[in-house]
């Protein structure tokens, strides 16, 4: 059992006690979602490899929150960058849950939108999207200025 | 389906169903043949022009005193709070409290949205930035039906500024209630923008890009004009180059169908050359006009006094 292994399935499960695993990330988000989830979270073990071997892709990020769950919510959010991502919750050294994060279809607050003249820019307040899947075409759309963003504009915004 | 228009808010013209559209046409309609000068005594109107414009803001004014209301409000953003930093959110909480509707125009996009959300009083959305004015909508649509007596199945032409234009971009979309053919005329660089052009093809609604209107104008019903500004030219050759190709003068209008009529959200700069006015298929003051009769419909709607 050592940790110097190759195999990113070995990493995720040995590495972690309690917490969770979000996987298969596109080389460059982690820390993307890491800001979508509201940053670094307090006293808890967050790492994060990024440019992994991936089989499926070539390269991939990865995350380890030790002893957070996330929630489905939080999940979902993930969503709207990484759709394809897999979200591991781990107890105890075993992944009790896989997670595929679902778009919602409505989605408050973790993003701002890309319109200058939208008033959710210039009023504190919280943002609103409606999201739109087209032919896995995935269109944002704000609940305000009625402006709509396709997936790769909102990455931006986070 | 139409949901009971009291109380409600009207904020985008999205938000309206197709029933709900000849509900507010078919009121206007009713208060144009038949004043009701008492109707809505003892309410009030708050015009809250955070942006000014005063031909939108005295069109709600008109409306509401027509029906027998009072009106109170501000005309221009320096005179209220907005000006000392009050957020949209309290200053129309507060207003909310002594008005019993709100017609409001904003710089912002979004604005009368979030408005709604700090009053359970019905907003009126007067124009929120480049977004949406769908009291214009309304009037546009029931001019088109008083002029033709019907809103399916026409030729309609939207000329001149059709990528900036927020009243083609609302009028093509309810185009998606009342299937007609459009006729997209723009120079290149003014073109209708690609999510507006996809809504008509996903909703099946004919039409065809052109540059110029001259040899169309025998097929229309509806030629629906619009301001070209200098300053939406990225290239002002273009402007130069383009600019006289898209004025309509008397002289073009030998050969068009009778029942023709040529509207315009005004004002004007020289898009339509005055001898037009003098001709039989001049309607845009009588399309301006209309803008009242709408505008009581949709207070008289919303404050639950007619339905
Ligand atoms: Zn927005």
């Amino acid at each position: 059992m050592t940790a110097q292994t190759n195999n990113p399935k070995e990493i995720r499960v040995q590495a972690i006690k309690n917490g969770t695993v979000i996987d298969h990330l596109p080389a460059g988000f982690g820390l993307l979602v890491i800001k979508l989830l509201g940053g670094m979270p307090a006293r808890k073990i967050v790492t994060l490899g990024t440019n992994l071997k991936s089989y499926a892709r070539g390269t991939k990020d990865l995350i380890k929150i030790e002893d957070r769950e996330l929630t489905k919510n939080e999940v979902d959010k993930i969503a709207l960058i990484a759709p394809n991502a897999t979200i591991n919750i781990v107890r105890d050294y075993r992944v009790i849950k896989k997670i595929k994060p679902h778009l919602p279809e409505t989605i408050k607050g973790a993003i701002s939108c890309p319109n200058p003249r939208c008033i959710t820019n210039h009023e504190a307040m919280t943002t609103m999207f409606h999201a739109h899947t087209n032919k896995k075409q995935v269109a944002i759309l704000c609940h305000y200025c009625e402006k709509q963003f396709s997936q790769e504009e909102m990455v931006k915004y986070i | 389906m139409t949901i009971s228009f009291e109380g409600r808010d009207i904020i985008s013209i999205k938000d309206l169903t197709r029933d709900d559209i000849l509900t507010v046409l078919r009121i206007a309609k009713q208060l144009k043949e038949k004043p009701q000068p008492t109707l809505l005594k003892n309410h009030v109107l708050a015009t809250l022009f955070f942006e000014p414009s005063t031909r939108t803001r005295l069109s709600f004014e008109t409306a509401m005193k027509r029906l027998g209301g009072t009106v109170i409000g501000f005309a221009d953003a320096n005179v209220s709070s907005a000006s000392k930093g009050e957020t949209l959110y309290d200053s129309i909480r507060i207003i909310g409290n002594y008005a019993d509707v709100i017609a409001m125009r904003h710089p912002l996009e979004g604005a009368a949205r979030r408005a709604a959300e700090a009053t359970i009083k019905p907003i009126l959305n007067g124009g929120d930035g480049a977004n949406q004015h769908p009291t214009q909508t309304l009037l546009d649509l029931f001019t088109i039906h008083e002029t033709q007596h019907k809103l399916k199945n026409l030729h309609i032409a939207l000329v001149g500024d059709l990528k900036y234009g927020r009243t083609v971009h609302s009028l093509a979309q309810s185009m998606v209630h009342f299937p007609c053919h459009l006729h997209l005329v723009a120079p290149e660089s003014l073109a209708m923008p690609v999510h507006i052009v996809h809504d008509l093809k996903k909703n099946h609604i004919s039409f065809s890009l052109h540059h110029t209107f001259e040899n169309i104008l025998p097929k229309l019903d509806i030629l629906y004009m619009t301001r070209i500004q200098k300053e939406r030219f990225s290239d002002l050759l273009e402007y130069e180059r383009e600019k006289n190709t898209y004025v309509i003068t008397a002289a073009m209008l030998t050969g068009v169908k009778k029942n023709l009529r040529i509207l315009h959200p005004l004002p004007r700069v020289n898009e339509i050359h005055p001898s037009v006015d003098e001709t039989p298929y001049a309607y845009y003051f009588e399309q301006a006009e209309n803008g009242v009769f709408v505008r009581q419909a949709l207070l008289a709607l919303v404050l639950g006094k007619l339905s």
